[in-house]
């Protein structure tokens, strides 16, 4: 095994030129590290970018908030930039694990690991987020649906380096929540996380959920329920019939299809009720 | 068995650990809890899970907890690391001892080390400790002994000694 340690990103960007499948992009180290010791993983190239400056920072632009792929859990939970535009971006970071985890995990890293039970991506999906990736042949930038492509998959090319996430303008009037369900409240890897962006009465509704399916989705009959308007008495219902249709949770190590479908509907049905109530 | 983290061309690690500087030739992905226990001889850190789920292993860097069997080398090179073996101790030391906050140990140190980089967020961000603080701080330090009581009880103990 191969490792470099890179300092800049023209140092990542150049390492990365002859990069293969069986190559590993280090950022914290919160899930390769793990997988890495328990034999899940076993690379022939490690570029670590844990320490590359240039991938770490926050600012605000014109179109709204950027992210250097290398900022932190804990940066992010101490941002007044995103606690300004992009809240539940906020939220979703002070859930990742504890503070010792959210020292180290990037939310590049959780973005590249696309776990269907990643904490941050399902917020990412319902702001819009963008993502700009960089080679050592140029950049390109693509929609968070279009980069996260299935289960621990991405559009990522072997050679490209997540660079920076892009959050637009919080949209005037738009509401927001997100809810993760685990084991316990702190330290856990979740078993159902929801987020949803609602405009007035429910327009434009954007909603996802990690840790239901293979990746994190949207849920798009849900979506379009709730834009189409639903009367107040008939949430729990109409939640339950556009379920049917979104997802087809599993049984997996963290819980059971039938707890993540009840507790889905129920989150659902809870948060849009409150959403769409003043 | 060689580990995968001993794979790789090794190293110059340069750490500051507890306030004396170290150099030493290591392979880059070797875990850092690996180089203090084996490589210096610091066996207070303690690993209790080995995938960053239990917080034993807790460690400062650069002033910030971390799990030091999820950091590698490569990433604490030029870094100051302060374990339980380390000075500015031994008030959270003396109210585990005062409260009981201590049964089998293997997650103590790991306690430790978070109370304080808990004390000093508080006291640089100004924000009260409680008791919810504490018991958010050391969500993840797992403890299978106590019950936690009495280990919140002695971290807001020094943390309230600290703030007088």
């Amino acid at each position: 095994m191969k490792v470099v340690s890179a300092r800049t990103i023209d140092q990542a960007l150049a390492a990365l030129a002859g990069a293969t499948s069986a190559s590993r992009i280090l950022a914290g180290g919160t899930d390769l590290v793990v997988e890495m010791e328990s034999g899940r993983t076993r690379p022939d190239f490690v570029l670590d970018v844990g320490r590359v400056r240039e991938l770490r920072w926050i600012r605000e632009t014109e179109a709204g908030v950027e992210i250097g792929a290398g900022t932190t859990c804990t940066d992010i939970v101490g941002s007044s930039e995103l606690a300004r535009h992009a809240d539940l971006v906020v939220e979703s970071a002070r859930e990742v694990g504890a503070v010792q985890i959210q020292n180290r995990a990037t939310i590049g890293g959780n973005l590249g690991t696309a776990s269907p039970a990643a904490d941050l991506v399902p917020v990412l999906f319902v702001l819009g987020a963008r993502v700009r990736l960089c080679s050592h042949a140029g950049s390109r930038e693509l929609a968070i649906e279009d980069f996260v492509t299935g289960y621990r998959t991405t559009a990522r090319r072997h050679d490209e380096l997540i660079e920076s996430i892009a959050l637009p303008r919080r949209p005037v009037g738009e509401r927001r929540a997100f809810r993760k369900v685990g084991t316990r409240r702190a330290q856990s890897i979740s078993k159902v996380v929801v987020a949803l962006a609602l405009g007035p009465r429910g327009s434009g509704a954007r909603i996802a959920a990690g840790s239901v399916a293979e990746c994190t989705v949207r849920l798009r009959a849900l979506e379009a329920a709730v834009a189409a308007g639903i009367e107040p008495g008939t949430i729990a219902s109409a939640v339950r019939l556009a379920l049917q249709h979104d997802v087809r949770p599993r049984d997996d190590v963290r819980s059971t299809a039938l707890y993540r479908r009840a507790v889905l509907e129920r989150l659902l049905t809870r948060l849009i009720t409150d959403l769409l109530s003043d | 068995m060689k580990s995968i983290f001993d794979e790789g061309d090794p190293i110059e690690l340069w750490v500051r650990v507890n306030g004396v500087a170290r150099t030493i030739s290591v392979p880059p992905l070797r875990r850092l809890l690996d180089v203090l226990r084996d490589d210096l001889g610091l066996c207070g850190s303690k690993e209790g899970c080995g995938e960053g789920e239990c917080g034993a292993c807790t460690v400062l860097v650069d002033g910030e907890a971390v799990l030091a069997c999820l950091a590698p080398a490569c990433q604490v090179d030029g870094t100051d690391v302060v374990t339980v073996e380390g000075a500015g101790f031994e008030r959270v030391q003396a109210a585990f001892l005062d409260h009981g906050g201590a049964q089998c140990g293997i997650c103590t140190p790991g306690m430790i080390v978070m109370t304080r980089a808990w004390i000093d967020a508080c006291r640089r961000d100004g924000t009260e400790p409680t008791e919810d603080g504490a018991r958010i701080a050391l969500a993840g330090n797992l403890c299978r002994c106590t019950g936690y009581g009495a280990i919140v009880a002695a971290a807001l103990a020094a943390a309230r000694e600290d703030a007088r």
